[in-house]
């Protein structure tokens, strides 16, 4: 992954898979550290599992034997001297924690956040996606839910939604930039 | 945590919406509207199926056309990805392969809107990806 945008694509999709109905993403900046936490209402892991997890040989699919979403993440927060965290209980879900030093040479850019989290929530019609940006006291917050609340049965997933909700991000993040 | 502010916004779309096409009954038949499914694993993102996905919903809404855009997982096909599956309604979904930017336009301009058939077409396709 080349970017933290597209670590928030991937380790969500982790989340669907695991037939969650909410995913909640918070992104927390405090001057050079990040903290992007993903947690969601799935089916979750058992002790053993959450172990292995970092193991690129350790999956739930059986189209194919790899699984490189986690040691992708762990690889690229603790090049930076972070690290990745997970909590999870069979039946009640999953957190998914990754901690960035933003200053560390070795950290991945951010990418196009706006463009990743917009697809997360047009994308997955049927899950209420949750997003909470936190930025030195500045903050934003939006799901799913609010979105649909306003659409009044007009999909969620059209393309000119789609392109809405991106722009929208996009204005979001570059005032809580300023 | 303060809200988000363009809602308003997308309250005043919603309606340009509904006036322009009768999305609202059509949403109770999505197989009345274009489905698109953009493959979003780790496979996919590496390959690039975000960039398509934003190029889709871009050109599709350029254009007009009316359509679902929804991310669905791995379908098995890493060695083809980006890969994105079409129902066009009435029609059995097909899955299309190594799918960029410039395929993607192919796929609309040919398949979508003239219903022919275009390279790329991942052959076993017969089976939905919601089956699998």
């Amino acid at each position: 992954m080349k970017d933290l945008s597209m670590h928030i694509l991937d380790i969500a999709e982790n989340s669907l898979k695991a037939q969650a109905t909410e995913v909640e993403v918070v992104l927390r900046y405090e001057k050079d550290i990040l903290e992007m936490s993903i947690t969601d209402n799935g089916c979750g892991m058992d002790a053993e599992l959450v172990k292995r997890i970092a193991d690129p040989y350790a999956t739930s699919r059986t189209s194919r034997r790899v699984g490189l979403g986690i040691p992708f993440l762990k690889m690229n927060a603790e090049q930076t001297g972070g690290y990745v965290e997970i909590e999870s209980q069979p039946g009640k879900g999953t957190c998914v924690k990754s901690v960035f030093k933003t200053n560390h040479i070795d950290c991945v850019p951010a990418g196009d956040l706006a463009s990743s989290l917009s697809l997360l929530i047009t994308g997955n019609p049927a899950v209420n996606i949750v997003i909470r940006i936190l930025k030195e006291g500045e903050s934003f917050e939006v799901s799913s839910a609010e979105i649909n609340e306003v659409l009044e049965g007009v999909p969620i997933s059209h393309p000119k939604v789609g392109k809405f909700v991106r722009n929208m991000l996009k204005e979001e993040f570059k005032s809580i930039e300023q | 945590m303060s809200k988000v502010k363009n809602l308003q916004d997308l309250k005043k779309m919603r309606d340009e919406l509904k006036g322009k096409i009768n999305l609202r009954e059509k949403s109770d038949h999505p197989e009345s509207l274009v489905q698109v499914k953009v493959s979003m694993a780790t496979c996919g993102i590496a390959s690039g199926a975000r960039e398509t996905m934003n190029y889709m919903i871009d050109e599709m809404d350029n254009q007009g056309i009316d359509a679902v855009v929804t991310q669905t997982g791995c379908m098995g096909y890493c060695y083809a990805e980006p890969t994105i599956e079409v129902t066009l309604p009435g029609e059995k979904p097909l899955v299309f392969g190594h799918v960029n930017t410039k395929k993607a336009s192919e796929i609309i301009e040919r398949y979508i809107k003239n219903g022919e058939l275009v390279d790329g077409i991942i052959p076993d396709s017969y089976e939905k990806i919601d089956e699998k």
